[in-house]
């Protein structure tokens, strides 16, 4: 049976870790709100450059004389992955749930024969991929500097997955990150973003736009452009979820904490009274044997 | 007939005005163009330039870098890759920018290179108007 001077120092741990989840927990979920707002904020964005591009690509579809980003490379070879996570640990199964997806669609891949390539953005999917994948991870990009996502950051992550394409370093890239559900669910998501997939919003009744310069030239000037867009809404969103997981994970770490000080100092007492029950029993017999 | 038109200026990081104008004059990357009520539906990419919007409340003028516009009978719609007013339009943002076409230059094709200095002519045109320094190419 431990001492009570070792279930004394165990509750006073568990109480300073209780103190530190709880603290953890308040702050995520302020820097979720700021998140939620960021993510909100770029949302009219995101939407309108996507129609419209729907609406390009719909008028210049089915030609294959379109520009390559659209159209692709007319080979699926090479697989570029773009994997999103946190920077920071403590937050429960969040990039966890981004690495099992990818490491799927990965074996997936490999298994047709693929070539794989996988780009990391942020530190906690690099460290859990590393271990597999070493050969197949071509670049990291280092977050943890940035206090708040920016569109330029974005920007060049964009440019640097654009880049590599137009040398042809691979064919088809996806981009996986966690899509904010709500505060206690976010979901893990693939998204193909080279060749460029668009969601077709455009309505039967839409406007027949002018253009100017030329469709193509709108088109191969804001492909680009929508790809970098389509990456700065996942890593808002995925800012977003990671803040939410967090909460989650520290809240439950604090209830945890909780318990444990119960059970602990229900044993603490029980070990108290044990012991004067002990003293009380050698004294009385001690009495009588005189 | 409407003499007014719902104005949207939009970047990827926030919203930046909607309000009813009058009219908008638009940094086109063909030239610069005036959207007023019920003007025939266009798309266009646009320059690093200045925005202007007329609107009830005086004119009010943006930097915008990049992006397109899309004009319709009703709205006008900026979406700007990057985009300020011009109040916020300081030395250190524009010298940002110029470090960003710098960096840009490394990497594109050489086809791109001449969009590209027209790009940081604009750029050198706004910073000109502003009374900020300029950058040779």
């Amino acid at each position: 049976m431990p001492n009570l001077k070792d279930l004394k120092n165990r509750i006073e741990s568990v109480k300073s870790t209780r103190k530190i989840t709880k603290a953890m927990q308040m702050v995520a979920a302020a820097k979720l709100r700021r998140a939620q707002d960021a993510a909100e904020a770029g949302r009219p964005y995101a939407e309108r450059m996507n129609s419209v591009l729907g609406g390009l690509a719909a008028a210049s579809g089915g030609s294959n004389s379109g520009p390559k980003l659209l159209t692709g490379t007319g080979s699926d070879q090479t697989h570029l992955l773009v994997v999103m996570t946190s920077e920071r640990g403590l937050c429960g199964g969040f990039n966890s749930s981004i690495v099992k997806q990818a490491r799927v669609h990965a074996q997936e891949l490999i298994g047709k024969g693929k070539t794989v390539k996988i780009i990391t953005v942020g530190k906690k999917g690099r460290e859990q991929l590393k271990r597999e994948y070493a050969e197949n991870m071509i670049d990291h990009v280092d977050l943890s500097d940035v206090k708040r996502i920016g569109y330029n950051d974005a920007h060049k992550i964009a440019h640097d997955v654009l880049h590599r394409f137009n040398e042809g370093e691979f064919d088809v890239a996806t981009i996986f990150y966690n899509r904010f559900e709500s505060v206690i669910s976010q979901v893990p998501t693939a998204q193909q973003v080279i060749p460029a997939s668009f969601e077709d919003t455009a309505d039967e009744a839409s406007t027949l736009y002018d253009y100017e310069p030329s469709e193509e030239g709108i088109l191969a000037d804001l492909l680009p452009r929508g790809v970098a867009t389509q990456i700065f809404a996942a890593l808002l969103e995925n800012g977003a979820s990671e803040q939410g997981a967090r909460m989650t994970a520290m809240d439950n770490a604090t209830r945890n904490a909780g318990d444990m000080i119960d059970a602990l100092t229900i044993e603490f007492n029980r070990s108290r009274q044990a012991v004067i029950t002990n003293e009380l029993i050698e004294i009385i017999s001690g009495a009588e044997a005189l | 007939m409407a003499d007014t038109l719902q104005f949207d200026l939009v970047s990827p990081e926030r919203s930046l005005a909607s309000f009813q104008a009058t009219e908008v004059q638009i940094p086109g990357a063909e030239g610069d163009l005036t959207a007023m009520a019920d003007h025939a539906p266009l798309i266009t990419t646009l320059r690093p330039g200045i925005l202007k919007v007329v609107g009830k409340d005086g004119t009010q003028e943006f930097v915008v870098t990049g992006g397109f516009a899309e004009i319709s009978a009703e709205a006008t719609s900026v979406l700007a890759e990057r985009a300020m007013p011009v109040a916020e339009a300081t030395q250190e943002v524009i010298d940002e920018v110029f470090a960003e076409f710098a960096a840009a230059r490394e990497t594109i094709s050489a086809d791109r290179q001449d969009a590209l200095n027209k790009q940081v002519a604009d750029l050198n045109a706004i910073a000109t108007q502003l009374g900020l320094a300029t950058k040779s190419a």
